[in-house]
């Protein structure tokens, strides 16, 4: 493995990175700011104040100063790692995003590592029997889930596992009562459990519909007939020749899938009212908690970018037809 | 030479052993055409062919006459809508299913015609040796590519190279050590000389002759006419699914008077060296139209015969068979 080439890589993702939240931040804050959100209003929220006071919060917040020196201040603020002060939960943006995100870092990693490996072994299975029931099942399965929406999903779950059959809390992260320092893990688990379940289903029908479609196309190659011809048969043929082709386009795809894995985390998380950064952006963007929203902006960013980061990566390092070419540049 | 070894006026030379013998061998596609409709295509119509041991018989066609899937059902990988009539005997036994799956690789080896046969994302090595579970079989084999590779002038370090690493020469004859990994009895090579240039092609060839020698019978499909007077014993003409003449190579000199079908001659005369003589009309694509000479509309020597009834394949003199009304003997 060439350490200087993967360096370098890297070097130039940071760089990208940095480019990308620029932007992102810039016209997230400009988008904002012609928005007819008024963060001194809701900052008083429904206290009564005086002419004089609001004339002083307006001066405080800057809210007259014209739009070039606003995005300024707020990049030269961001660049100090000041994201501002979330309005409603009245603590630093930081403080809450890293609260909340790894909450949902939990939920996304159990699900996305869930639904790659069963989606994944799913798609073999339906692809090595192809024309079977389990084909069959597979396909259905997947086109059920993928035309369903999550919430939807989310809420058919919470009726039956927690509703009706009472396996499991209707919601929360911590038990009522307990703060988040106290929890046991078997309770966190508990709570966990239901979310990351609903999240996995879902992510399962891409991959698994992804996976059965590469081994039905590398089953038609030349190299696979010719396996064929050579005796190779049943699951040692997909193992050394059909999964071999196909488990990198299909991890590559699952780093991909990182943003659809943040769209689904939100809606899931309101639906169990898990307290992750899906929660936390739907609260923010209801209540006009511009701070905190910006805040969301980025750490989705910076989320997403890792993901198709790591595809990359994987793309270029990982397969030796590019790996080893000399024109491996980027 | 090794054309010579078939020679009936030599007493002396013990007649070899039949390793193949097919006959009356038919291939033919089904597919459900606008809506559920099924329509059977056939595009292999009794067929005959004996592989004698050190002995090379060329399958000369144009593409797509048909002539590959002839390998491919020896080797028991037509696909699934096929079906296959006919009766084939390897070395004394019935040739079913069955035993084709137990020989495949092992006795009866391919030639593949692209060098994408060769999987892009497993070493040379691990494809030569191919599907073997057993750490010492596994050894030995491995030596036994070892040798194998300096007969076909390939480097011991080739065993770690992806074929993506290798020229195009390298992979060809990495596929012809692939064929010889278990030392097989029977040779399918299956146009192992497209766009080679001269040189190239003259090794290929004579890989395929010292294969010959050694004792192994070999099939080689092509459409080079030249390659196949180069190196083969017998010669089948295929012509729109059906062999048309089997005769010895040594006949296809002079001016090719001891040539019998009509087509088989107008080939020979097209080549440059014996006049190039074009020749109008092509090969019909479909064979179900039974009721006359598959060449009747192209043939110049036709009788009133030719136009109602398609003409057996017979054997006039030992070995030598031709499928025509006219010409019945030499």
């Amino acid at each position: 493995m060439n350490y200087k080439k993967i360096f370098k890589f890297l070097g130039f993702k940071f760089g990208t990175l940095i480019i990308l939240l620029i932007a992102v931040s810039t016209i997230s804050f400009i988008l904002v700011e012609i928005s007819p959100i008024d963060p001194v209003r809701t900052y008083i929220g429904e206290m009564s104040v005086s002419q004089e006071k609001l004339t002083n919060l307006n001066e405080y917040w800057g809210v007259d100063q014209p739009l070039h020196v606003k995005v300024v201040n707020w990049l030269g603020n961001l660049a100090n790692g000041n994201l501002g002060t979330s309005l409603i939960y009245r603590t630093p943006v930081t403080e809450v995003i890293g609260e909340r995100f790894s909450a949902s870092f939990m939920l996304m990693f159990t699900s996305w590592l869930l639904s790659g490996i069963l989606g994944f072994f799913l798609g073999v299975l339906a692809g090595f029997k192809r024309g079977s029931w389990i084909d069959k099942g597979v396909k259905i399965y997947s086109y059920i889930i993928y035309s369903t929406p999550v919430f939807w999903i989310a809420l058919i779950l919470l009726m039956i596992f927690s509703v009706q059959l009472g396996w499991f809390p209707t919601g929360l992260a911590v038990p009522i009562g307990k703060t988040a320092g106290n929890v046991t893990f078997v309770e966190w688990l508990h709570r966990l459990i239901l979310p990351a379940f609903t999240l996995s289903i879902t992510g399962i029908a891409q991959i698994a519909l992804f996976t059965r479609s590469k081994l039905v196309e590398v089953s038609s190659l030349d190299y696979f007939f010719f396996a064929k011809a050579r005796g190779e048969k049943g699951w040692s043929l997909i193992k050394r020749h059909g999964i071999r082709n196909i488990l990198l386009p299909a991890v590559t795809l699952q780093f991909l899938s990182f943003s659809e894995l943040f769209g689904g985390t939100i809606l899931v998380e309101q639906v169990f009212s898990y307290p992750g950064i899906g929660q936390a952006a739907v609260t923010a963007g209801l209540q006009s908690d511009i701070p905190l929203l910006l805040g969301i902006v980025l750490i989705s960013t910076i989320f997403v970018f890792c993901g198709n980061s790591m595809a990359d990566l994987i793309y270029k390092f990982v397969d030796p037809r590019i790996r080893e070419s000399e024109a491996n540049e980027f | 030479m090794s054309k010579n070894r078939n020679n009936s006026d030599d007493d002396i030379i013990e007649v070899p052993k039949t390793l193949l013998n097919v006959s009356n061998i038919s291939i033919s596609f089904f597919q459900y055409t606008q809506g559920l409709r099924k329509t059977v295509l056939n595009v292999v119509e009794d067929l005959d062919l004996d592989v004698h041991e050190g002995e090379i018989v060329a399958i000369l066609g144009s593409s797509g006459s048909g002539k590959s899937l002839l390998a491919h059902a020896i080797l028991g990988i037509l696909p699934g809508n096929s079906l296959l009539k006919g009766e084939m005997i390897y070395d004394g036994k019935i040739l079913d299913q069955k035993l084709k799956e137990e020989l495949r690789g092992d006795e009866i080896s391919l030639i593949p015609q692209s060098v994408d046969s060769l999987d892009p994302l497993m070493k040379v090595g691990g494809q030569v040796i191919g599907d073997i579970e057993d750490e010492k079989e596994r050894e030995e084999k491995r030596k036994e590519m070892i040798k194998i590779f300096k007969n076909y002038d390939l480097r011991e370090d080739v065993i770690d190279l992806y074929p993506f690493q290798l020229s195009g020469g390298m992979a060809r004859r990495v596929l012809f050590s692939t064929s010889m990994i278990n030392d097989p009895k029977l040779i399918i090579a299956d146009e192992p000389t497209p766009g080679l240039d001269e040189k190239s092609l003259e090794e290929t060839l004579n890989y395929l002759k010292i294969m010959a020698n050694e004792g192994k019978g070999v099939i080689l499909i092509t459409h080079d006419i030249q390659a196949a007077v180069k190196v083969s014993d017998k010669i089948a003409i295929f012509y729109s699914g059906y062999v048309i003449e089997i005769n010895e190579t040594k006949n296809f000199s002079g001016n090719g008077d001891k040539l019998l079908h009509p087509y088989t001659r107008a080939l020979y005369k097209a080549l440059p060296q014996n006049g190039f003589q074009l020749f109008e009309g092509t090969q019909p694509m479909n064979i179900d139209i039974q009721d006359k000479c598959i060449y009747y509309d192209r043939c110049s020597q036709s009788v009133e015969k030719c136009g109602h009834s398609n003409p057996d394949l017979v054997e006039v003199d030992d070995g030598i068979k031709i499928r025509c009304h006219v010409v019945r003997k030499i």
